[in-house]
């Protein structure tokens, strides 16, 4: 059984849901990364979604986009992100390590290459924003050889036929995108996430994590009650921007809120 | 390739190049686009329409213009020029916005939005959203913004909003992200006008197909005037609009040898340039698997040119195939030679061509006087230079 799904498979029997933060590698320098995915799992995070910096983050939002050039601007690209999940694993045999990022650094490392560099360090998942589950097949099964799974998005206007197909290609769990537009972006609309869930589950037995309009302890314990999995991205590099003159203080509020969260979904 | 030529396949494949590479919540988007195109590409009331506005608003067909004292003067080939700079608005790039804004009229989408780079193919949208009554917003790079001013003014004049794209390297390839982001946003009552042949599938076939009417115009101008079909086509590329547009109908006529021209900016070995094809390697960006320029780490670098139409890092991906299978030859030529090649054109034929054009000309200028007096070279001139006077001026030391 991979590291996910034991994860999800221990959450479900304690009857807890997963808390995922996201946070870009490298953001706002190189050695800030790893010392502070250890304190977030110690804050309570189940499983850990690590950003691989690209030059054209097509699908986020500002503060994404921002956290990127920051740490491009210390040159951490995906052969630097692979060698701190390997520093991250040293130390922490137990939490899952997901890399997310768009294809082209992939693409360019070559996929059999990207999966053997991936095996080394021990990583448990990839999920890919650019790249749907019909391109997906070479990639998908080079990964699964290794015991890396796929992690697929499914949006909105995602249909039954459409969510069945990413059931088919992915594991580990599914990523749903809460609302139409970038990461960062508007409120999350309780409803609409709950009505949208029961197709997924009618569609799927992966685990399903929703992401987009987490932003506090209230919003993380709403979703909790519906999904498998939160997950926070845009809310925790807020801090890292809010506070650059003060790393150690971003790495506070960080926590902090991850506690907030933790406390408010086990309650 | 011994059949015939019928890139690409029904996912949009040209050999490992194109394909759909997007966030989960364009695909719907994209699925309906293909749909509709498919649909409306066979319709005979929408050919109808789109062939009167290509004719009644754009000004079509553009004539080919025999250059016959630059041909003399360079001593070689008869040089033709297809002259898209008398299009409406100055450039092809109308052919493409025209088709476009037709379809999203049938799909009953109520907002346009578009990126830009020189500012041709921004203001070839605000120019049909202004026609339709349709919103309309242009996403163009901030420095793209500060060296076209011109044509920011243009569009603002047509009622679209300029949006200055101030992330990453603030030209052309940003403002295409950030119209991608607005896409996802405002999914449901948004079509966007992609201005060339790149993007996701059916973008770059769908752009090829509408930009077509210049090959096919061009071929059989060619054989009306000359009575034979050329033997070299020369055409700039960025993304690769224009030069597809002519090459595709002359692909099956295998004695026509095709050139794209790239920019090589500085000069390919300084590295600073637009030369993904001459100079760069497969990867994914945008929504397809082309020619990119990026680092070890697969990041996409910036590019320079003096041409911001030019200034992009990847190409269309028929392009890349074109280039893998040997139909086509990519070279390219730097912002100097471009310089020359623009000159020439204006005191030799009375014709100021765009800068983006001028690296089809400086081309020519070496490839001509390499062929007999009897050949044909047919240069898309696929622009005017009115917009370029400041770039140009501001290179050369001039103020008025």
């Amino acid at each position: 059984m991979s590291r996910l799904a034991n994860k999800f498979a221990e959450l479900k029997a304690s009857g807890r849901k997963a808390l995922i933060p996201f946070v870009t590698a490298g953001d706002p320098y190189p050695e800030f990364t790893v010392p502070l995915l250890h304190e977030m799992v110690a804050a309570g995070a189940d499983v850990i979604e690590l950003g691989v910096p690209f030059s054209d983050p097509m699908a986020d939002g500002p503060v994404i986009q921002r956290a990127s050039e920051r740490a491009l601007a210390h040159k951490v690209g995906l052969r630097k992100v692979l060698s701190m999940a390997m520093e991250f694993r040293k130390t922490d045999q137990a939490t899952p390590l997901v890399l997310m990022g768009y294809l082209n650094p992939i693409e360019m490392m070559g996929y059999e290459d990207f999966a053997n560099a991936a095996q080394r360090a021990d990583v448990d998942g990839v999920l890919t924003v650019d790249l749907p589950p019909e391109e997906a097949v070479d990639c998908v099964a080079l990964l699964r050889e290794r015991g890396i799974d796929q992690i697929f998005l499914l949006a909105p206007n995602s249909d039954a036929e459409r969510i069945a197909k990413m059931d088919a290609v992915g594991s580990g769990y599914l990523y749903y995108v809460s609302l139409k537009g970038v990461t960062g972006a508007g409120h999350l609309n309780t409803e609409d996430v709950k009505e949208k869930l029961e197709l997924i589950r009618a569609n799927t037995v992966l685990p399903v994590g929703v992401g987009f309009g987490v932003k506090d302890a209230d919003t993380a314990k709403i979703v909790a009650n519906l999904a498998d999995g939160v997950v926070v991205g845009s809310a925790l590099i807020s801090k890292i921007e809010a506070n650059l003159d003060e790393p150690e203080q971003a790495k506070n509020q960080i926590i902090a809120l991850l506690k907030s969260m933790r406390t408010a979904m086990d309650s | 390739m011994t059949d015939k030529y019928d890139m690409p396949d029904a996912r949009g494949h040209f050999g490992p190049y194109g394909g759909i590479f997007v966030a989960e919540t364009l695909m719907p988007a994209i699925t309906e686009l293909n749909e509709a195109y498919q649909r409306y590409l066979v319709d005979p009331e929408f050919i109808a329409e789109l062939d009167a506005d290509l004719r009644d608003y754009v000004g079509r067909p553009s004539p080919l213009y025999h250059a016959q004292r630059w041909s003399q003067h360079l001593g070689g080939a008869q040089i033709y020029l297809k002259r898209e700079d008398l299009n409406h608005t100055g450039a092809h790039k109308v052919n493409n916005t025209v088709g476009q804004a037709l379809l999203a009229k049938r799909m009953g989408k109520t907002r346009i939005i578009a990126e830009t780079g020189a500012g041709q193919h921004g203001v070839a949208t605000a120019t049909v959203a202004a026609r339709l009554g349709l919103e309309c917003v242009v996403y163009m790079g901030a420095v793209d913004v500060a060296r076209q001013a011109l044509n920011v003014y243009r569009m603002k004049l047509l009622g679209a909003t300029v949006v200055a794209v101030e992330s990453g390297s603030k030209t052309l390839k940003d403002a295409l992200n950030e119209a991608l982001r607005d896409w996802v946003t405002n999914i449901d009552n948004t079509f966007y006008i992609i201005g060339t042949v790149a993007g996701p599938h059916p973008y770059p076939a769908m752009v090829r197909d509408f930009q077509t009417v210049i090959g096919r115009e061009a071929k059989q101008q060619c054989v009306d005037q000359a009575g034979r079909l050329p033997d070299a086509l020369v055409a700039c590329v960025g993304g690769g609009s224009n030069a597809i547009g002519l090459f595709y109908p002359f692909i099956d006529d295998k004695s026509v040898k095709m050139y794209g021209v790239e920019a090589a900016g500085d000069g390919i070995e300084t590295g600073h340039h637009s030369a993904p094809l001459c100079a760069g390697r497969p990867g994914v960006l945008h929504g397809n698997r082309t020619y990119l320029m990026a680092d070890d780490d697969g990041e996409i670098i910036e590019t320079h040119s003096i041409s911001a139409g030019l200034d992009y890092p990847g190409v269309g991906p028929e392009h890349a195939w074109l280039k893998d299978t040997g139909r086509a030859n990519y070279v390219n030529i730097t912002d100097d030679e471009a310089l020359a090649g623009f000159h020439a054109l204006t005191r030799m034929e009375g014709i100021i061509p765009a800068l983006e054009s001028s690296h089809a000309l400086a081309y020519t200028m070496k490839l001509a006087p390499t062929m007999r007096k009897d050949q044909i070279i047919i240069v898309n001139l696929s622009g005017r230079g009115d917009k370029d006077m400041h770039t140009i001026m501001q290179r050369e030391g001039i103020s008025l």
